[in-house]
């Protein structure tokens, strides 16, 4: 290192590190240097910094809070509407089975008249046909009756009619 | 070597201790820019920062988490000192690498008077905090009684072994790194080896870089440490 060219006269040889006429320059002007840092950290960046910090930690702090607060008021309020939702379908659910109520009571009814209806309605066909079957079988022994005594007439023979009458009138019955 | 030599700065030999020199240069660039990133660049105190304003504060909580996490909770107190130390020496450090600029942290001078400063501190706070009490910091309990006077002496020795290796390692580090780099630039003068070279003081430089902020760090880390004995001395 002693070969390496110096400029400094006082550094003639060796390092200029260990030059020690320098030193009280280099130890003033560092502790100059030091002391205008350290002011101008501890009066104006240091406090300004933490400032800036600590509003923002408080900033994130609110932000958080007002968002739980949200977060609740979301929940609270999904509540409300499931709440208001089941109200709805029970109540809907009453409407139509009270609906329902009445159409079954109405169908009843119906159901009833109609069937006391039926019911007169087949009485009646029954006392027809009845009225019909005995005019039918009153119309059958008088044609019997009728047939009888013409054949009887047909045949040549001689009956009282009213033996006649009463014989159609056993075997009819028979 | 003609690199690390102080020389005054407005011509003439003398160097008196008030003499404005390129020491004198390059610290005060070095307070211009800490104050441009911390005072100019913070000015506009924004709650979302801006990049140097952020740049700014990842400074500020990292060297405030490290004061508070090594050396304890009742060292805040001495953040703006050892925040003081911390940039100063990492933008000396980084100043330094600018070709043609003057390194004032590779001067035992400098890194010997900043390491005397925390040794100092650690002393005056030890005492007055603790009086007497801070030479438990020399008896080590845990160790067998046997023991304990002959591990007081070396902890007495290493104790004051502290301000040489806190300033020597900066010093050593930034020195030898300039030389390194000076030397690969000397080989570049040689045709043959100048490919060699160009790519070694590439290399080095960004080893160098590194080396900056590595040793910043390591002062300010062993700052705390060393403080942090003087606020509990007890193991």
């Amino acid at each position: 290192m002693a070969t390496e060219p110096t400029g400094g006269e006082e550094a003639a040889t060796g390092l200029p590190q260990l030059d020690f006429s320098t030193f009280p320059n280099q130890i003033f002007w560092l502790l100059v240097t030091l002391v205008v840092i350290y002011l101008i950290l501890d009066r104006i960046a240091l406090p300004r910094i933490a400032s800036v910090l600590a509003e923002r930690q408080g900033t994130i702090t609110n932000d958080i809070a007002a968002a739980e607060e949200l977060k609740m008021k979301a929940a609270e309020a999904e509540k409300a509407y499931e709440k208001a939702l089941a109200d709805a379908r029970a109540e809907a659910q009453e409407i139509a089975a009270k609906a329902r109520a009445e159409i079954q009571e109405d169908l009843d009814a119906a159901i009833a008249k109609a069937d006391a209806e039926i019911a007169a309605r087949s009485a009646e066909s029954e006392k027809k046909i009845a009225e019909i079957r005995e005019g039918a079988d009153a119309a059958v022994v008088e044609v019997a009756k009728d047939t009888a005594a013409a054949l009887v007439a047909a045949l040549g023979g001689t009956g009282s009619a009213a033996a006649i009458e009463s014989a159609v009138e056993r075997k009819t019955k028979g | 070597m003609d690199q690390f030599v102080p020389a005054p700065l407005f011509g003439g030999d003398v160097i008196h201790w008030w003499t404005p020199t390129n020491v004198t240069l390059w610290m005060a660039i070095a307070v211009l820019s800490i104050a441009a990133l911390f005072v100019l660049g913070t000015r506009g105190r924004a709650v979302v920062p801006t990049r140097t304003q952020s740049v700014a504060e990842l400074m500020y909580g990292f060297i405030y988490k490290m004061v508070e996490d090594v050396a304890g909770k009742d060292a805040v107190k001495f953040f703006p000192y050892i925040f003081t130390l911390f940039l100063f020496i990492l933008f000396a450090n980084f100043l330094a690498l600018i070709p043609m600029s003057f390194s004032t942290t590779s001067h035992l001078a400098v890194t010997g008077v900043m390491a005397l400063a925390v040794f100092l501190t650690v002393i005056i706070v030890g005492f007055v905090k603790h009086g007497v009490g801070f030479l438990k910091l020399f008896w080590l309990t845990s160790a067998p009684p046997v023991m304990r006077p002959v591990l007081a002496v070396l902890e007495f020795i290493l104790f004051f072994a502290r301000p040489v290796s806190h300033s020597v390692r900066l010093f050593g580090a930034i020195m030898a790194g300039h030389a390194v780099v000076k030397v690969f630039a000397g080989f570049a003068q040689i045709t043959a080896a100048a490919p060699l070279a160009i790519v070694g003081v590439t290399a080095i430089y960004g080893l160098e870089m590194l080396v900056a902020g590595i040793q910043a760090y390591v002062f300010t880390i062993l700052t705390c440490v060393y403080l942090k004995d003087a606020l509990h001395p007890h193991h």
